[in-house]
């Protein structure tokens, strides 16, 4: 049941039932009653921080920035401000800046689950952000970090990258599995008479993939979803596959 | 059911440059019903067919891009087109290098759905 007469604001408890409303998604009234014990108490730094996490549940980041920042003037190492500082930072896409406020949070208050969680959430982020040298043999090309990959014929991966609509690399098992396809596409071209093997494309539910040969020992691999159609792959291809033979005859010098 | 494949299988082979249409069982790789010119290998087709877009789901399915619905393969000298009729049956056509691929594909896809 939703509470809606709070304690007094020169009571302390009234934060609880503020909290409480703020959990079951009544924003404006834990915001009055925030607001109320800050003009009560103006330098209660569990209100700030409070206040801190209705603005931010509001949309209004930079309000309930301030209002952290006021806490942290109050409290330099307050688990809950350094919390919802890392959060602000990680929407910012300031992952690093994330980090360290979850470190001082998690420091502060140790194995509290949701600074925890969030700190994987943000590793991860900054896993996936990070870009491997490999990348650099499509620098500059469409699809480059996500669905270009250039693999030897045994499927290991020489460059470029494939990664899900979650983020998460796919490049070692593509690479796998493109290697292995191409290696079915040369027999059935020998064995059908269809002359040397050029190229395949493959038109998925999700999306299409495009395979070709920039020489002899290597196969790119072209991955994306369905909004592209199949026949653009081929478009694509030709940049790509320049580019991996420039690659590769550089990495031959 | 065996003469209206065959029938459709015909019309597939009479566009410019299609040498055969096969009717395939995917998982064994066999000829269920054919079309082709005299000297198409026709078990060869389902066998290698069936065979390759098998490694073309696994591949899809290892980017997250779903199931194949058309698989399209280039040589120097022919083609290969593929498109799943259900989980067990293919329709596979064998051309020349040049053959209007966007037609056999068309012409593949509506037989597909005349045979589901």
């Amino acid at each position: 049941m939703t509470e809606r007469r709070p304690r007094a604001p020169w009571d302390p408890h009234s934060l609880d039932a503020a909290e409480r409303l703020r959990r079951q998604g009544d924003l404006e009234a834990a915001a009055r009653v925030a607001i109320d014990r800050l003009e009560h108490a103006p330098g209660d730094a569990a209100a700030h921080d409070l206040y801190a996490r209705v603005l931010a549940d509001m949309g209004n980041l930079p309000g309930a920035e301030s209002e952290w920042q006021e806490v942290l003037g109050q409290l330099p190492r307050h688990a809950g401000a350094h919390k919802g500082l890392g959060f602000i930072r990680f929407r910012e896409g300031r992952l690093d800046d994330a980090l360290d406020h979850l470190e001082i949070a998690l420091a502060s208050a140790p194995g509290d689950p949701a600074v925890v969680q969030a700190m994987r959430t943000v590793r991860a982020a900054l896993q996936r952000e990070a870009s491997p040298p490999r990348d650099r043999v499509f620098e500059g090309l469409e699809g480059a970090g996500r669905g270009l990959l250039l693999v030897d014929a045994r499927g290991g991966v020489l460059g470029g990258a494939v990664r899900d609509a979650d983020g998460f690399d796919r490049s070692e098992l593509v690479g796998g599995y493109a290697a292995d396809l191409v290696h079915e596409a040369r027999r059935t071209t020998a064995m059908l008479h269809l002359g040397s093997w050029e190229w395949v494309v493959v038109e998925g539910s999700e999306g299409s993939t495009y395979l070709a040969a920039p020489t002899d020992e290597a196969v790119l691999c072209i991955l994306r979803d369905r909004g592209v159609p199949a026949a653009r792959l081929t478009l694509l291809a030709e940049p790509a596959l320049a580019a991996a033979r420039e690659w590769l005859h550089e990495q031959t010098l | 059911m065996s003469a209206h494949v065959r029938r459709a299988l015909e019309e597939i082979t009479r566009i410019r440059g299609v040498r055969g249409a096969v009717l395939a069982d995917r998982t064994e790789g066999i000829v269920v019903a054919e079309s082709a010119m005299l000297g198409v290998r026709r078990e060869a087709i389902a066998a290698l067919g069936a065979s390759l877009v098998r490694r073309c789901g696994v591949l899809l399915e290892g980017g997250g891009l779903g199931v194949p619905r058309h698989v399209l393969l280039q040589g120097r000298e022919g083609t290969l087109v593929a498109v799943p009729v259900t989980d067990e049956l293919l329709l596979l056509a064998v051309g020349d290098a040049a053959v209007n691929v966007g037609l056999v594909r068309a012409e593949l896809q509506r037989v597909a759905r005349e045979l589901r």
